[in-house]
C-alpha cells in the first residue's frame, strides 16, 4: 500500500481542475502550468528512485484486495516514461509561452495538457487492463481539444481524420478487452498473465494478440495502420505537435510491448515474428515518407514511424538485450523527438514557412541554432556518443542474439537513411543561399523559444553521454520485461 | 420569429420541477438501486433543456445563471477530493466510508462518502452537458 505512486497522475489532474477557474488570466494560467507540472515532476523522480531502491511499488484501489480492485503499479518501466513525460512537457509548455496563440491560451489550452498528462502518467502506470482503456480515452479526450483547438480550415480538416481512427479503434479496444475477458475472467493485468499461463494459448488468445496489436497498433502508428498520423499531427501548432509526437505514439508502444511481453509470450514464433515483420514495414514506410517530402514537419513525423519501427523490432526480439535497447531507445526517441520538433519550430517561426525549398542560409544569421539542430540530428540518427546510440546497438545485438540476422542489418542501414532525411533539412534551411524571409522576427519571442530548446537538447546530449548511469535503471526495466514473473509476484503476492 | 408558445411555456415551467426532483430521488437511489449522479445529472440537465426548448438560451442564462465551465471543475474537485482524502489517513486512494446514523425526520440511514463523490459526478455531468447545448445553441 503506498499513495506515492499516483502523485504525477494526481498532482496534474489537480492543477488541470484549478487552471479551469480563471481562464482569461494569462500569468495566472501560465504560472499554475508550470508550478504543477514541477511539482508532479519532483514527485516523480522522486518516485523513480523509490523503485530502483525498494523494487515494484503497487497500490489496489478502496482497499480491496488484488485481483478484484484496480491496481496501479509503477515498475521501472513505467516510472521511467513517468519521469521523461513530465520532463519533456514541462519544456514543451516553456516553449509554447512563445509560439502558442494568445487565444488558444485562454481557451483551455493549459488545462488540455493538464488531462492529457493525467491520461498518459495513467496509463502508462495502471496495471488494469481496463483502466488502461480508461486512461487511454482521456488522453484521446484532452488531444481532440488540443488538436481542434483555434480552428483553422487545415486544422479541422487533420482532426477528423484523428478523431474517427481513434474513436474507431476505441471501440475495438473494449470489444478486445471484452474478448480478453470471456477467457480468462480477470482484468488485472498480472492475474490475466497467470491464467493465460494455465489454459495453455489456445488459438484464440493469439487472435486476442492480433486484435490488441491492431489497437495499440494504431495509436502507435505500426506499418498498415500509420496512415492517419503525418496530415493529422501536421495540421497541430508545433507545441501541441511536440507533446503528440513526443508523448502518444509512444502509449501505444508501451501497451503493445506491456501486452506482448507479459501476456502473449507462449506463441511466440506466430505473434513476435508478425511483430517483427511489421516493424520491419514500419521502418521501410517511414523511410519513404521521411525522404520523399519537403516539408519539414512531415520529414520529423515520419522519423516517428520509423522510431516505431525500431522500438518495436527490440520488443519482438523477446531477450534481455533487445528489451534494454528498447527501453534505451524508447527515451531517446521521447527526448530527441521533442527536440527536433522544437527546433523545426523555431526553423519555422523565422522563415514563416515550413517547406524547405523556400529556405535558406540561416547559418548566418543563426549559428547556434544551426549547430544544435546538427546535434539533435546526429543524436537522432545515432552517432556515437550521442543519444540514439546505445538504444540501437543493444537492439541490433539483441536481433543477432536472437538470430535475426538480416533484420537487425536492415535497422542499422535505415540509421543512414534517418541520418539523410534530417541533414537534408540542414542543408537546404541553413545552408546555402540566403533567402527572403517572410516571418517577422521578435527577440524576445525568439529567446523564449530559444532556451527551453537548448535545455531539452542538452538533456539528450547528457542522456547519451551519461547512459552509463542510466544503465542500472535500464537493467531493472529490462528484466522486468523479460521475465514477467517479477511484475506478477510483486502484483498478487502482499503488501 | 415569435410564436404563441403559452401551453409550452406554461407546461414547462411545472413538468421542470417534476424532472428535476425525479433527478435528485434517481440520484439519492443510486448506491443501492439503479441510479447515481450520472444519471441524475443527465436528467437534471434534460431538465434545464426542456426549459432552453419553451423559452430560449438567455432567459434560462438569467434563471439559472451558473458558469457550467466552473461547475463542471467544482464537481471534479469534489470527486477528487472525496477520493483523496483517505491518502492522508494512510488508506489507499478511492478507499470507502460509511456508517448508519439517525438522521431527524427520515429515521435511521446510512451515509456514504462514495454519495459525495457521486455529487461530483452529477455537477460534472450537469457542467459538460449544459456547456455542449450553450455551446451548440449559440451558433446563429
Amino acid at each position: 500500500m503506498n499513495n506515492f505512486l499516483l502523485l504525477p497522475i494526481i498532482i496534474p489532474f489537480f492543477f488541470g481542475m484549478i487552471l479551469m477557474f480563471g481562464q482569461k488570466n494569462l500569468k495566472y494560467q501560465r504560472t499554475f502550468a508550470l508550478l504543477g507540472i514541477g511539482l508532479a515532476l519532483v514527485s516523480a523522480i522522486s518516485l523513480l528512485l523509490k523503485v530502483k531502491n525498494d523494487g515494484v511499488q503497487k497500490i489496489t484501489f478502496g482497499d480491496w484486495p488484488v485481483p478484484y480492485g484496480i491496481t496501479m503499479v509503477s515498475d521501472m518501466v513505467s516510472a521511467l516514461l513517468v519521469t521523461t513525460t513530465l520532463l519533456i512537457t514541462f519544456f514543451v509548455v516553456w516553449y509554447g509561452f512563445g509560439s502558442i496563440t494568445k487565444e488558444r491560451e485562454r481557451f483551455f489550452y493549459y488545462p488540455g495538457i493538464m488531462f492529457i498528462l493525467t491520461g498518459v502518467n495513467g496509463a502508462f502506470t495502471t496495471g488494469d487492463i481496463f483502466n488502461l482503456f480508461v486512461f487511454f480515452e482521456v488522453l484521446l479526450m484532452s488531444s481532440y481539444l488540443l488538436i481542434v483547438l483555434g480552428g483553422e480550415k487545415q486544422q479541422l480538416m487533420g482532426s477528423i481524420k484523428y478523431i474517427l481512427i481513434n474513436v474507431i479503434s476505441s471501440a475495438l479496444f473494449v470489444i478486445t478487452v471484452a474478448f480478453l475477458y470471456s477467457v480468462v475472467g480477470t482484468l488485472n493485468m498480472a492475474d490475466i498473465a497467470v491464467k493465460i499461463g494455465e489454459i495453455d494459448q489456445p488459438g484464440i488468445v493469439t487472435v486476442i494478440a492480433v486484435l490488441f496489436l491492431m489497437v495499440f497498433g494504431l495509436k502507435a502508428a505500426i506499418f498498415p495502420l500509420y496512415f492517419w498520423l503525418p496530415t493529422s499531427y501536421a495540421a497541430a501548432p508545433i507545441p501541441v505537435l511536440t507533446l503528440f509526437g513526443a508523448l502518444l505514439t509512444k502509449v501505444g508502444i508501451y501497451a503493445i510491448t506491456r501486452t506482448y511481453t507479459l501476456f502473449f509470450v507462449y506463441d511466440l514464433s506466430y505473434t513476435h515474428d508478425l511483430l517483427m515483420a511489421l516493424a520491419i514495414a514500419t521502418i521501410i514506410a517511414g523511410c519513404i515518407g521521411a525522404l520523399a517530402y519537403f516539408d519539414v514537419k512531415l520529414i520529423i513525423i515520419y522519423n516517428i514511424v520509423i522510431a516505431v519501427g525500431v522500438i518495436l523490432f527490440g520488443v519482438s526480439q523477446m531477450n534481455e538485450i533487445a528489451l534494454k535497447g528498447a527501453m534505451f531507445y524508447l527515451i531517446h526517441d521521447m527526448l530527441i523527438k521533442a527536440a527536433l520538433f522544437m527546433l523545426i519550430g523555431i526553423v519555422i517561426y523565422i522563415t514563416g514557412t515550413s517547406d524547405l525549398r523556400k529556405m535558406g542560409g540561416l547559418m548566418k544569421k543563426y549559428p547556434a541554432l544551426g549547430w544544435f539542430y546538427l546535434i539533435a540530428a546526429f543524436g537522432l540518427a545515432g552517432i556515437p556518443p550521442l543519444s540514439g546510440f546505445v538504444g540501437k546497438l543493444l537492439i541490433v545485438q539483441g536481433g543477432f542474439q536472437a538470430g535475426s540476422m538480416w533484420s537487425s542489418i536492415f535497422i542499422l542501414a535505415s540509421s543512414l537513411l534517418v541520418l539523410l532525411s534530417v541533414i537534408r533539412i540542414f542543408l537546404y534551411a541553413f545552408w546555402g543561399e540566403e533567402k527572403e524571409t517572410k516571418g517577422t522576427v521578435d527577440k524576445k519571442v525568439y529567446t523564449t523559444l530559444f532556451v527551453p530548446t537548448v535545455l531539452v537538447v542538452l538533456i539528450t546530449v547528457a542522456y547519451g553521454v551519461g547512459s552509463e548511469w542510466l544503465t542500472p535503471f535500464m537493467d531493472d526495466a529490462a528484466k522486468l520485461l523479460n521475465d514477467p514473473s517479477i511484475y506478477i509476484d510483486a502484483v498478487m503476492k502482499g503488501d | 420569429m415569435k410564436t404563441n408558445d403559452v401551453i409550452l411555456q406554461f407546461t414547462a415551467k411545472i413538468v421542470f420541477f417534476i424532472i428535476f426532483f425525479f433527478s435528485i430521488h434517481i440520484f439519492m437511489a443510486g448506491h443501492y438501486t439503479p441510479g447515481g449522479g450520472f444519471v441524475g445529472g443527465l436528467l437534471t440537465s434534460s431538465a434545464i433543456v426542456l426549459l432552453v426548448l419553451a423559452f430560449d438560451l438567455n432567459t434560462v442564462r438569467t434563471v439559472l445563471p451558473f458558469n457550467y465551465t466552473y461547475l463542471t471543475a467544482t464537481g471534479l474537485l469534489l470527486a477528487l477530493a472525496t477520493a483523496a482524502f483517505p491518502m492522508f489517513k494512510g488508506k489507499p486512494f478511492f478507499t470507502h466510508y460509511f456508517d448508519y446514523f439517525d438522521l431527524p425526520l427520515i429515521g435511521k440511514q446510512s451515509l456514504h462518502t462514495a454519495m459525495l463523490f457521486d455529487g461530483g459526478v452529477y455537477l460534472v455531468v450537469v457542467g459538460v452537458t449544459m456547456t455542449i447545448i450553450q455551446t451548440i445553441g449559440e451558433d446563429e
